[in-house]
């Protein structure tokens, strides 16, 4: 569903990714690690072309994410991607919110795709805050209506980028759970995280990064207990101290 | 000065009007309201070229902000008024060419507000508009657009106070607006220019204190419902 070839990135002299080769199978859930600045953050923004890379290929759904030819606003409209920072739109109503995109780029009647967000909204445990204004919610009720309108879009695939990290402790369980709630529906996931409990409970697989390269892949049984490269232990071991 | 208001109050104010054409401070207010509705589409313009990812969009906006941000307002109104005839073929009114020259001029300034505002949005609202799949042009339109201008409310109120200032430059071409019409009372009455030029100075600035006054508390009014609740009217 998603795969990597040679993927190379850089920040005019520094290398923020380094001959990356990975591959995300249907229905799988992919939690990527590794210490601030590992760029992690980065892969997972190259997936939708937030950012160019340098080398090397991104294949998603089949479409060559950074070829010349390819349609990036139909590419988006595929992948569900989720921020740190929520990024809601603050002018327009949660229900707006979700509705604009299905509004203005698959075209759908106001009427649907209010039906569509409802449900979604319901889905997230949100519908009650339809005409709210994202200033008026906490960080996690934000965080969810953001995935309702990732999914408001049915994008086969989800990205997230560092959702819990903006968030008050308190919130991270409720965001999680959505996220929980997915993996368990089957959807593509590819995430970003520092919530290793979440790693360990619904992920397939652990991508361990540092300094741009993929150091470790393995099951999250596998990296939890016995981390193979040095640096994923010493992590392991960091993480455990904290 | 009682005196100077009784018998030429109405000139100042209206000019001629009903019997005349408008003059005063009424075609004062006049030149600056159409100057700030004229410009504000070629601004949002201008603020969008100016931001362009494009080149061959931003270069040529970026030289004419140069280029008009480095005359002053009355050499535009020399230009216009030599140059817009020729444009169109036939002669145009002093208050049309005044229009015209403010709405250059307001093109640079208030393209340049709507520039600000428009780098003030978080890349971040961007990102997740083209994250959904909305184009360039949709995320201007339904997510950058929408804030900005509800955040540059204040400033191009205050550029309205700009215009008002810069319509007294109509006097060079004998426009009637309030200062041409001071001046035209004190070349009748020739032993009161203080006065006169008194009257004129209060009446300019106790408008432009008053629309500043508006322009605070608006700025007020918008930062407490940015970080507070936000208003229906934000959803335009």
């Amino acid at each position: 569903m998603i795969s990597f070839e040679g993927v190379d990135k850089f920040y005019g002299e520094y290398q923020a990714l380094n001959n990356i080769d990975e591959t995300v199978a249907k229905g799988e859930v992919v939690v990527v690690c590794g210490p601030s600045g590992s760029g992690k953050s980065t892969l997972i923004r190259t997936i939708n072309r937030l950012e160019p890379i340098s080398k090397g290929k991104i294949i998603v759904n089949g479409q060559d994410v950074h070829g010349a030819s390819v349609d990036v606003n139909k590419l988006r409209s595929n992948i569900g991607f989720v921020f740190q920072s929520f990024n809601l739109f603050p002018h327009l109503s949660v229900l707006r919110n979700v509705i604009l995109a299905p509004m203005m780029v698959l075209g759908m009647a106001e009427r649907d795709a209010k039906e569509r967000a409802m449900k979604l909204l319901a889905k997230v445990g949100m519908q009650h805050k339809a005409d709210a204004y994202p200033s008026q919610l906490s960080g996690g009720q934000q965080q969810r209506i953001a995935i309702a309108r990732a999914l408001a879009m049915e994008p086969p695939v989800m990205l997230f980028d560092e959702p819990t990290s903006a968030l008050d402790p308190e919130m991270v369980g409720e965001v999680l759970n959505v996220m929980k709630q997915l993996a368990a529906e089957g959807m593509t996931m590819v995430c970003v995280t520092h919530e290793m409990g979440f790693a360990r409970e619904v992920a397939n697989r652990i991508v361990f990064m540092d300094a741009g390269t993929i150091l470790e892949r393995a099951t999250p049984q596998q990296f939890f207990t016995s981390p193979q490269h040095p640096r994923a232990q010493k992590f392991i071991s960091d993480i455990r101290h904290t | 000065m009682i005196e100077i208001l009784r018998d030429y109050g109405v000139l100042l104010l209206v000019g001629q009007f009903p019997n005349g054409p408008l003059g005063g401070l009424a075609l004062t207010l006049c030149l600056a309201i159409t100057g700030l509705i004229a410009s504000f589409p070629l601004a949002v313009l201008m603020g969008i070229a100016r931001t362009s990812p494009i080149a061959a969009i931003r270069a040529p906006a970026t030289a004419i902000v140069y280029v008009v941000r480095g005359l002053p307002v009355l050499m535009l109104i020399f230009w216009a008024y030599f140059i817009v005839p020729i444009l169109v073929g036939h002669s145009v009114s002093g208050t049309t060419t005044l229009i015209c020259a403010l709405v250059i001029y307001e093109l640079a300034f208030m393209g340049e507000v709507v520039r600000a505002g428009i780098e003030a949005i978080p890349a971040g609202q961007v990102e997740a508009a083209r994250s959904l799949g909305m184009t360039y042009g949709q995320a201007m339109r339904k997510v950058v657009l929408p804030q900005a201008l509800v955040h540059m409310t204040p400033s191009i109120l205050s550029q309205l106070i700009n215009l008002i200032k810069n319509t007294s430059l109509g006097y060079i071409i004998s426009v009637n607006e309030l200062t041409y019409a001071a001046y035209q009372v004190n070349a009748q009455l020739l032993t009161k220019p203080f006065e006169v030029y008194l009257i004129l100075a209060v009446t300019y600035f106790v408008i432009c204190w008053l629309l500043s006054l508006c322009v605070n508390r608006l700025e007020k009014k918008l930062n407490r419902s940015s970080t507070r609740n936000p208003t229906k009217e934000a959803t335009a």
